[in-house]
């Protein structure tokens, strides 16, 4: 069964490669969605509660974003932040697209999450005297947070999606792996299976959380 | 730092950049109009009542809506061939991002064929069209135009894909900047252009869906 030659063989000797890859793919997911996170929840406070000048800005910043393919900030972020003197390197530069591209969608999210909520429910907070923050951290931000977990999960398999393409400014993680072990074994379809397996997996994964968290969090009617 | 903005480049190879963009939005029209029929056939299939068609409608939605659309197309182009399925690289992309962006309208449409209320196909049914004259000729229109809006939104987002047709050498706009990015260094303008005409060209076409949109919308 373990003879050269074989696929078994094979996926033995490049264990560590594949496994270095898939570790790749889900740091560069995670931290895209968590460092996007902390971004979006920035640019969605500031979309809703900002004043008109900084909403101005962040409003320019994520139609920017939104309007321009993933690939292309991660090419330009690749090319472009070496150019203005930011000496980064291709995970970190790779990591940067994700994490602005997140952000915008985190933003959006929240913000659509924000604004749907009654007025009432502001008025009523200020009717019984509560203060701005009060009125956010234990009236607002509960529902709103309750609204925006699903698509926030969703958000997830977007990274891991997008990160299959920092394999084209050269990080090991996933394809690039697998570009490069069948490189030198020749069993193009069976690795490239293998891969897309993986990848299934872990949406898969990601789509069933998201589910479960729609059940979880919807009101009773 | 000494780095001064010098527009020219971009300038002299704009007929490039346009001529990709153009190609991109082809691209996504052709795909989108493959991935329609995908789509329309998969929610008819979704609410069969054989439970075999059921399972092969959501077991496709399930595979492509997980799968990366970077892994789909390198395993179209890269992998396909080797089994002795060679295509062309337009071909190729066309279909794989049809067959992708099929997965999320199976969706819009199997949605918006819920929405529909049973008394179109009882009253089709009832001025004596057989089941798929009443599908053809009322159910799909009407529900067409419900999902127009989605409709809508899945293209402007299969239209930024087509920026990933750059990654086999299909000459649409991402792969012209990275050519003129690689032989004339002005990174910072070939970037800002490119994706100021991908901004552009999204929210023009945000614009005309939402016309359409106001024209096609179901007077209540």
């Amino acid at each position: 069964m373990f003879e050269q030659g074989t696929f078994l063989y094979e996926l033995w000797v490049s264990r560590w490669a594949l496994l270095q890859g898939v570790g790749a793919t889900v740091l560069i997911s995670l931290l895209a969605i968590l460092l996007g996170t902390i971004l979006g929840v920035f640019v969605g406070l500031v979309l809703v509660y900002g004043r008109w000048a900084s909403r101005f800005v962040v409003r320019m910043y994520v139609d920017f974003v939104r309007g321009t393919p993933v690939f292309v900030l991660v090419l330009a972020s690749y090319y472009l932040l070496t150019q203005i003197g930011i000496q980064l390197t291709a995970f970190q530069a790779g990591l940067v697209a994700l994490v602005v591209f997140c952000s915008t969608h985190v933003g959006e999210n929240l913000r659509g999450a924000l604004q749907s909520l009654p007025r009432g429910q502001t008025e009523a907070a200020k009717a019984i005297g509560l203060t701005f923050p009060q009125l956010f951290v234990y009236v607002l931000a509960p529902q709103a947070l309750r609204q925006a977990l699903p698509a926030w999960i969703n958000t997830a398999t977007e990274m891991v999606k997008a990160s299959t393409l920092l394999s084209v400014i050269s990080v090991a993680e996933l394809m690039l792996a697998t570009k490069q072990i069948v490189a030198r074994n020749f069993m193009t379809l069976e690795f490239y299976l293998l891969a897309g397996l993986i990848y299934f997996l872990i949406n898969y994964a990601i789509e069933r959380a998201a589910k479960a968290a729609e059940r979880r969090v919807a009101l009773p009617s | 730092m000494g780095y001064h903005l010098n527009f020219g480049v971009v300038w002299r190879n704009f007929d490039l950049l346009l001529s990709g963009l153009a190609l991109g939005l082809g691209l996504a029209v052709v795909a989108i109009f493959i991935g329609c029929w995908i789509g329309l056939a998969a929610a008819f299939a979704m609410n069969s009542k054989h439970a075999t068609w059921r399972r092969i409608a959501s077991g496709y939605v399930t595979v492509f809506r997980n799968l990366p659309p970077y892994f789909l197309i390198v395993f179209a182009y890269f992998v396909l061939p080797r089994l002795g399925l060679t295509f062309g690289k337009i071909e190729t992309f066309i279909v794989t991002l049809a067959i992708y962006g099929g997965a999320y309208l199976t969706e819009v449409f199997r949605g918006a064929l819920l929405a529909l209320p049973r008394g179109l196909r009882e009253a089709g049914l009832a001025i004596g069209l057989t089941e798929w004259q009443t599908k053809a000729w009322l159910i799909i229109p009407v529900m067409l135009r419900n999902a127009f809006p989605s409709l809508g939104n899945n293209f402007i987002s299969l239209f930024k894909d087509t920026s990933l047709a750059a990654a086999i050498a299909v000459p649409e706009l991402t792969f012209y900047a990275r050519k003129i990015n690689t032989e004339t260094f002005r990174v910072i303008e070939i970037w800002l252009v490119a994706s100021l005409m991908y901004v552009a060209a999204c929210y023009l076409i945000a614009a005309g869906l939402r016309f359409f949109e106001r024209r096609l919308a179901i007077p209540r």
